[in-house]
Formats: C-alpha cells, sequence, structure tokens
C-alpha cells in the first residue's frame, strides 16, 4: 500500500465555503432544469385532458339543447271549420299560424313581416303539425294551447354564430330577411332553447334530418351488448381465473393458457373483429348487425382483463383462509367456491366493471361486424329483437354521424360522446366505491 | 321444435333429474344423510348433470353436422360447372328461400304442402315471398326452388331426429345416474371432476379464441393469395383497389401502408415517449404524495377514454387546428397541410393517449429499482437528476424498452383514430403534414359495407390483418421477454 499522496484540489484561497462554486452552481441548475422537464410533462399531459374535456363540453352541450320558436295559440271552432273547409288544409292551418304569430310580435312592438313562406323556411311544415295536434285532440279547439316547435338546424346554427349573415344565400333554405325575423322573435323571448329530450331518447335519422337525431336507441343496442358480455364474460373468466389459479398443475397446457391471455390481452381490438366477422358471421351465419355478435366479439376481448383482475383478488385471499377450511375437512372445491371466491368477490366485481366499461367504449370490432352504415330507426320491442335484430351501439353511432358529411351531426357525434363519457364515468364511480368499501386488507 | 324449446326440456329433465337423486340417495340412506358418502345434493347434482350434459353435447354436435350435411348434399343439385364462389352466392339464394318459405308457412300464407309443392312455371314465388316481407334480389329459377324444397324436407327430418336424439339421451343419462345412486357411490367425487372439467374449459376459451383469430386469418389469407399474387402484395408500392367489383385492375401493395402506419406511430411515440417518460421520472422521484395522489389518476384518465373520444378530437379540433398553422394563410404562413387529416393530426392525438400508458409503465418499472441503488448514489454526492440519469435509468432500462415497445404495439394497432384523423390516401411521402392511411384504416374500409368474401378486395383485408397480428404479437412477446428478463435481476 502506498500512502495517498495525490492531495485533493483545494479551493481558492479567499473564496467562502458557503458561495457554491461554479461547478456545483452548474450541477444545481441541471438539477432544477430536469425536475423543470417532469413538471412540464406532467403539465402538458394535464393540459391535453383539459383540452379534451373542453372540447368535448364545448362541443356537445349545445346537442342537448333545441332551438324551439314557442307560441301561444288559441284555434276557434270557426277557424278550425274554415281550415278544414278549403282544398289545402295544411297551408291553411299555416297561415292561422302566421296571422298568430304576427299578433304576438306586433304585441310585443316589434315590427317585422311574417309571411308562411318564411315560416316554412324556419319552423319546416308548421300546418301539417298543428292539423294533426287539433285531429287528434278535438278538444284542444278553443282552449288556449302552448307550442313548442323545433327550429330548422340553419336557425340553430345561426343563433350559435357558426352561420353568419354573409354566408347566407338566398334561396329555398333560408333568405337574409329571415335572419331578421329570427332576430326579432328572439327579442320578444319566441325563440328559446329547451332541452332537447329527444337526442336522449329518440332513434337515428336519415342523412337529411340531423336536427332529429337522437342517442336512445344505440344506447339499448350498447345495453343488450353489454347483457351479453356480462353474462358470458363474468362466469367464464372466473372460472378460467380459478383453475389457473386454484388447481392448475404447472405444466405444458397451463404455460400454454397463461400466455395466450397475456397476448390476448394485447392484440389489436381490430384483430378480434375480423375474428367475429369470419367465425359468427361468415362461419356461423349469426345476423348481421346484433347486438349479439357484437356481444359475443367484446366477451372475447374483455376476458383477459377479467381474468387478470380475478387472479390478481384470488392471489390476495390468504392462503390460511384454504387451509382453514381444508383442516376441517372441506374439499379443495369446496374451500374454493364455499370460502375463497365469495372473499374475492368484490375485486372480481370491482375487475369486471372496468372490463364492462372498457367494452363500452371499443368501436373498432363493431365497425367490422356491420354495426355502422345503417340507420338505428328502431327500438327493439323484447329480449330476442334486442339480441338479434340489427341495431347500433353507442361509439358506432358516434362513428356514423361522425362520417357524414353534414357538419350537423358533428354537434351530435360530441353530444353522444358526452352520454358516452357518462356511462364510462358512472361504471368507473362504482367500481372505486366497491373497492373502497369492500376491499379487504389481510 | 326449436333449439331454445329442446334446451328447455333438457334443463327440466335435470331439475327433476336433481330432485329424484336427492331423494333416492336420501331414501337408500333411510333418510340419515350421515349414512352417505357425499352431501344428499352432490347425489343430486350428479344424475342432474347427466342428464343435461351428455344431451347438450349430442345437442352442438348436431347443429354442427347438420347444416353442414344439408349442405354438401343440396349443392349437389345445383349446376355442376359453377365455380366455388358462385356455387356459394347460389346456395346462399336456396337458403334465403327455404327461409322465406318458412316464414310463409308459420305466417300462414303457404299451407305446409303447398310450400313443399310450390312450382316456378305455376306460382310467383318472388311475389309470394314478398307478401311476407321477404325481398328477393331475383326471380326464383326452377332448380334455386326444388333445391330450397329439398333443404327445407332435409332440415324437417333432420329437426325431428335431433329432437327425439337428444331428449332420448338426457333420459339415459338421467336413468342411468339414477340406478347408480346408493349411499356408497362417491357422488361428490364425480361432480367436482365434472366441475373441473368445466374450469379446465373455461380456460381453454383462450386458447380457442387464439386458434379461431390465427385460422380465421389464415384461411382466408390463402384464398387472397390464390386470386392475388403474395409478391405484389407484400412488395407493391401502390395501394389502388378498384371499386368495380369484379375482376382484376386493384393493386393492393402492402408497402404504402406500412409507410403509413409506421410514421403515425412514429410521431405518437415522438410525442409519447419524453413526455410520459419525464412524467414517470417527475411522479416516483420528485413528487410530493399529495402530487402524485392527484396527478397520476388524472394522468390514467387518459388511458380510459374509448379511441372513438380521440378519433373525433383528432377529426374535428386538432386537424382544423394544426390547418390554421400549418395550412394555407395560417399562422406560420406555411401551405404545408392541405387538410385537417394527415400523419400529423393522428400522430399527435395518438401520442396523447399512450402518454399514460408509457408513463404508468414506467412509474412501475422505476419504482421496482431498489432503493440501495439510489441511496448508494447520494451517499458518493450525486444529485438528484444525477442519480436518476446515471443510476436509475440505466437500471430500469431494459423495462422502459419493453414499456415503449408496448407503447408502439398499441399504436400500430389502433384503429379509430387514424380511420378519422389520418385520412384516406394510401400515399409514399415524407411530409408529416399529407394525408396518409394505415394497415387497420384500410381492413376497417375494405371489410365495411356489403362485400361478399370472394372479391380480393375483400380478401386483402384478412391479409393486411394477418400482417397486423404478426407483427404486433411479435412486438409484444419480444417487450414481454425484456420485461421478465429484467424482473428476474432483482428477485
Amino acid at each position: 500500500m502506498t500512502d495517498a499522496t495525490v492531495t485533493p484540489p483545494m479551493r481558492a484561497k479567499g473564496k467562502s465555503l458557503m458561495a457554491d462554486d461554479a461547478r456545483t452552481q452548474k450541477r444545481n441548475a441541471a438539477e432544477r432544469r430536469f425536475k423543470a422537464y417532469g413538471i412540464i410533462a406532467i403539465l402538458v399531459g394535464l393540459s391535453f385532458l383539459v383540452f379534451l374535456a373542453t372540447s368535448i363540453l364545448r362541443n356537445g352541450i349545445p346537442a342537448f339543447t333545441q332551438t324551439v320558436v314557442q307560441v301561444e295559440f288559441t284555434l276557434t271552432q270557426e277557424e278550425f271549420d274554415a281550415a278544414e273547409g278549403t282544398l289545402l288544409k295544411t297551408s291553411a292551418y299555416t297561415d292561422v299560424f302566421v296571422s298568430k304569430l304576427t299578433e304576438q310580435v306586433s304585441a310585443q312592438g316589434l315590427d317585422v313581416e311574417v309571411d308562411g313562406k318564411a315560416v316554412e323556411r324556419l319552423l319546416g311544415k308548421v300546418g301539417g303539425d298543428l292539423r294533426e295536434f287539433y285531429k287528434e285532440n278535438p278538444d284542444q279547439i278553443g282552449q288556449p294551447a302552448q307550442f313548442q316547435l323545433a327550429a330548422a338546424s340553419r336557425v340553430e346554427r345561426y343563433l350559435q354564430g357558426k352561420l353568419t349573415r354573409d354566408m347566407v344565400v338566398d334561396g329555398r333554405f333560408l333568405e337574409k330577411t329571415d335572419l331578421d325575423i329570427v332576430d326579432a322573435l328572439v327579442d320578444a323571448g319566441i325563440i328559446t332553447s329547451a332541452f332537447d329530450w329527444n337526442f336522449i331518447t329518440g332513434t337515428d335519422t336519415g342523412v337529411d334530418n340531423p336536427g332529429g337525431a337522437g342517442i336512445g336507441a344505440s344506447v339499448i343496442g350498447s345495453f343488450f351488448m353489454m347483457l351479453v358480455v356480462l353474462f358470458l364474460s363474468l362466469p367464464i373468466g372466473v372460472a378460467a381465473s380459478i383453475y389457473l389459479e386454484e388447481f392448475a398443475p404447472k405444466n405444458r397446457f397451463t404455460d400454454l393458457i397463461e400466455v395466450n391471455i397475456s397476448n390476448l390481452a394485447a392484440v389489436p381490438s381490430i384483430v378480434f373483429g375480423i375474428l367475429g366477422l369470419a367465425v359468427f358471421i361468415q362461419f356461423a351465419h349469426l345476423p348481421q348487425s346484433a347486438p349479439l355478435v357484437g356481444g359475443l366479439v367484446l366477451t372475447l376481448m374483455t376476458l383477459p382483463t377479467i381474468v387478470i383482475s380475478t387472479r390478481a383478488s384470488l392471489k390476495a385471499v390468504p392462503p390460511s383462509i384454504r387451509d382453514a377450511a381444508l383442516g376441517v375437512g372441506a374439499s379443495k372445491m369446496q374451500s374454493v367456491f364455499h370460502h375463497v371466491l365469495p372473499l374475492a368477490m368484490p375485486g372480481i366485481l370491482t375487475g369486471t366493471i372496468i372490463g364492462l366499461a372498457q367494452a363500452l367504449g371499443e368501436t373498432a370490432p363493431l365497425l367490422l361486424i356491420g354495426m355502422v352504415g345503417f340507420v338505428a330507426r328502431e327500438y327493439p320491442d323484447g329480449l330476442a329483437s334486442g339480441l338479434l335484430d340489427p341495431n347500433s351501439a353507442m361509439p358506432a353511432q358516434i362513428y356514423t354521424w361522425a362520417a357524414r358529411s353534414d357538419e350537423a351531426f358533428f354537434e351530435k357525434a360530441w353530444g353522444g360522446i358526452i352520454v358516452l363519457l357518462l356511462f364510462l364515468m358512472t361504471m368507473n364511480i362504482i367500481a372505486i366505491i366497491l373497492r373502497r368499501r369492500f376491499e379487504r386488507r389481510w | 321444435m326449436s333449439n331454445l324449446l329442446i334446451i328447455g326440456i333438457v334443463l327440466i329433465l335435470g331439475a327433476v333429474g336433481f330432485l329424484l337423486g336427492r331423494q333416492r340417495a336420501l331414501a337408500a340412506a333411510g333418510g340419515d344423510a350421515r349414512n352417505l358418502h357425499s352431501l344428499p345434493k352432490y347425489y343430486g347434482a350428479n344424475v342432474g348433470l347427466n342428464a343435461i350434459v351428455p344431451a347438450f353435447g349430442v345437442l352442438i354436435v348436431w347443429l354442427l353436422a347438420q347444416p353442414l350435411l344439408v349442405n354438401a348434399n343440396v349443392s349437389g343439385m345445383l349446376d355442376e360447372g359453377a365455380s366455388a364462389g358462385a356455387r356459394n352466392l347460389l346456395m346462399a339464394d336456396v337458403r334465403r328461400v327455404a327461409d322465406g318459405l318458412d316464414t310463409a308457412v308459420s305466417q300462414g300464407a303457404l299451407t305446409a304442402e303447398g310450400a313443399a309443392n310450390l312450382g316456378t312455371d305455376t306460382d310467383n314465388v318472388r311475389e309470394i315471398l314478398a307478401d311476407v316481407g321477404v325481398a328477393l334480389g331475383s326471380e326464383v329459377t326452377a332448380q334455386t326452388l326444388s333445391a330450397a324444397q329439398r333443404y327445407r324436407a332435409m332440415s324437417a327430418t333432420g329437426n325431428i331426429w335431433k329432437t327425439i336424439i337428444v331428449i332420448a339421451a338426457s333420459l339415459a343419462g338421467l336413468a342411468l345416474a339414477f340406478m347408480v345412486t346408493k349411499p356408497s357411490f362417491r357422488a361428490r367425487n364425480i361432480v367436482e371432476t365434472g366441475v373441473l372439467a368445466v374450469l379446465i374449459f373455461a380456460a381453454s376459451i383462450a386458447i380457442m379464441t387464439t386458434v379461431g383469430i390465427v385460422l380465421s386469418l389464415v384461411f382466408n389469407t390463402i384464398e387472397f393469395f390464390r386470386l392475388y399474387a403474395a409478391s405484389e402484395f407484400f412488395f407493391g408500392l401502390r395501394w389502388n383497389p378498384s371499386f368495380s367489383g369484379r375482376g382484376g385492375g386493384s393493386e393492393l401493395g402492402i408497402i404504402p401502408l406500412l409507410w403509413g402506419t409506421l410514421y403515425i406511430s412514429l410521431v405518437a411515440l415522438i410525442v409519447a415517449v419524453p413526455l410520459g417518460l419525464f412524467a414517470a421520472i417527475y411522479l416516483s422521484e420528485y413528487a410530493s404524495k399529495g402530487v402524485r395522489a392527484f396527478a397520476k389518476p388524472l394522468l390514467e384518465v387518459l388511458a380510459g377514454i374509448p379511441t372513438i373520444v380521440y378519433g373525433l378530437f383528432a377529426l374535428l379540433t386538432v386537424g382544423p387546428l394544426l390547418v390554421e398553422v400549418f395550412g394555407e394563410g395560417g399562422f406560420l404562413g406555411v401551405s404545408w397541410m392541405a387538410g385537417g387529416t394527415a400523419v400529423m393530426t393522428a400522430g399527435l392525438v395518438m401520442g396523447i393517449m399512450l402518454i399514460p400508458f408509457v408513463s404508468s409503465l414506467s412509474d412501475d418499472i422505476i419504482n421496482a429499482v431498489p432503493q440501495s441503488l439510489r441511496d448508494g448514489s447520494y451517499g458518493l454526492g450525486a444529485t438528484k437528476s444525477e442519480t436518476v440519469k446515471q443510476v436509475v435509468l440505466p437500471a430500469a432500462l431494459p423495462g422502459i424498452v419493453g414499456a415503449i415497445l408496448l407503447a408502439a404495439s398499441r399504436a400500430i394497432g389502433e384503429t379509430m383514430i387514424v380511420v378519422l384523423g389520418a385520412g384516406a390516401a394510401a400515399r409514399l411521402s415524407l411530409n408529416p403534414f399529407d394525408a396518409m392511411t394505415t394497415v387497420t384504416a384500410k381492413i376497417v374500409s375494405q371489410l365495411t359495407g356489403d362485400s361478399d368474401f370472394a372479391s380480393p378486395e375483400a380478401l386483402v383485408a384478412f391479409a393486411l390483418g394477418i400482417t397486423l397480428f404478426v407483427i404486433t404479437l411479435a412486438l409484444n412477446v419480444f417487450a414481454l421477454y425484456i420485461v421478465r428478463k429484467y424482473r428476474e435481476q432483482y428477485d
């Protein structure tokens, strides 16, 4: 051993130990920079989230409201008889409507010319709606009635500021003078916005009527798919996990299963769509676009998620429980089904809800089995028709709207996303509550 | 008898068997369960399962076999010379007519004999079927009609035999199990073996799914390569499917699609990896408990949002925003971008989606690095960032590479964002502001709609699918291999 002769570099004379030297300052600056990068990365990530959320809310909220024209209306018996007596009955109703509307507007001290053509451009065929109402409710004749008539989508977009006066080309759909009427009616409080229940409960419409499209039918379609997923993937997933966690010997076969499950969890969802198309539709001749097929495909996709979370919660049950059961004479099967499984149930349910939430938002496989491209006009009228009749699902419906060329559908798509996210949030909150409430730590 | 009814009957027989078996066991033991080997319910369950399981097995086999047999028999009646594809179409017609006749009989428009004796020269079959709501594409030929009648007759006979045999199997199972029920019979062991078999079956569904994926991809891909040269598919530089339907003229080269896929994934990773990695480092090394509890779940919300939401976000928000910056007359005064859908749009949004994926995987891996390594580094006087850069990251590197590979496989397989955000034109270009398309987007566009699976334009989707499957599978296996290998070091 030699003596340590190397003397460490000494501080320059006259410098205080309290002051950092240049190198230390550099290192500390690097430290601060590095920390700042981390903060920036997190802030960028969170600001993306905020940006996404605001753009969903800003674009989607209008889908839930509807611009309506609110008219107090009293049709006397004489007017009814007169209108029914004419040849063009609906236009007679329109004339009555126009005169009442003019009355209301001028009563408010506003001075605009309203004629039948303009009303048709702004509100559509009002006469027909009125006639239908009075035909169905003859007792309403002579009574004051409140009408809420949906305004045309162009009016709606004008009021939202998406359509400006300069963009309007006079024509069959809208004229510049109509916008004066709209402004006057807004001032008079006759045009207001109301909550659009039709969007929640309604069915999809054709490409020509964006205003009337609703997401209700596809919510039901999604519901039936989730029913299939729940009833298949929960028992199968739990059974598979019990086998793998409690009974499986360590051999080639169980290794193969394990590898398969972890790989299936990472297979792109579109590949499951191809599987569904080839096996369930091409080979088994199940009906296209049916929620049953969608549910089967999503079941296969959800299984790995459920298996992984179920195994985790089975593993969390301490071995002493099993030993105690075996000790008092239970068979292995009894110890699992009577003791381990009930204790693991909260964890299993949490995992299942999260798996269902994933399946609910999945779109790509549904495109391949034909749940897009047609118009979901009808509600199913029972379990069998709910499972087997063509229907859409929420994400597929959103995609259908986003793929249409009419921009008015985009608003519906954003609105649909809000509905979808509300469902997902509810499911996740239930999962969190379940976990908080029932999770047991041994 | 409908399948549902048969299933119902078998289930009822099972329930009856359960009660009978339990009762017989108790009676044989003189009413004292202690004289039995197993609990009475196991004897019941044994009888019930014996009534149900073999019967269902027979039913499933029958349901699979009958259509095959009937099809083979009926398609023998059709044109001998027709190609396989044409014959499939004819068979589809036959099935439709047969189903239509069934509907007509069930609605009372035709009697059962009337349907069997229909002839094309005397009746207008198409009109009769249209009356009951079954629309046919063309007039029904004599050959199709007679084939359909044969089809119906064979199916009807098959259904009668099916009902008889399934119920007979159920009764036989019930009777046999009932006979062997006596106090010394080890019913619990039998039932538990049965339950174990069910568990094994459930576990092997994962294998069956993989096999199903592989088979459905492979068979259709082989069919595709019969119609279209494999070398042109794998090395073709142009993607230009003809929409006229039959006949050639399609150029189906995968290279432009692969290029688009990889380019978009690359952009996504360039966004996601630095952000995700720095976020993970900050959260695991610097953040206080409060910040971590707040920021980590919020970041993970990004991973829970369905991809259709990101797709719409790309199409309607990010795309137009990018055009305002990089498009003609934009803030930068450059006109690089023609439309809202582009590699950049899809890549950026996909990157956002992948941030939590990278960050939470890396977070786990960084946390798995033993504290002693950090303490050693601090002890030598290193700052926190020096420790991270020179000790923690090198130790965690294999795991982080694995995480990035998993993220890449996600990006390559992602569908909705590229379908909505990347455009539809297949293009080999270097400009990230050009619209390009990907493998997944083309699978969707080739298989959506009413394609029969006979044209190369539809079948190409399966070849694209198998390419995608192989690439993502290889990435996953490789990533898991790296992660596992790394984990062993500290165990």
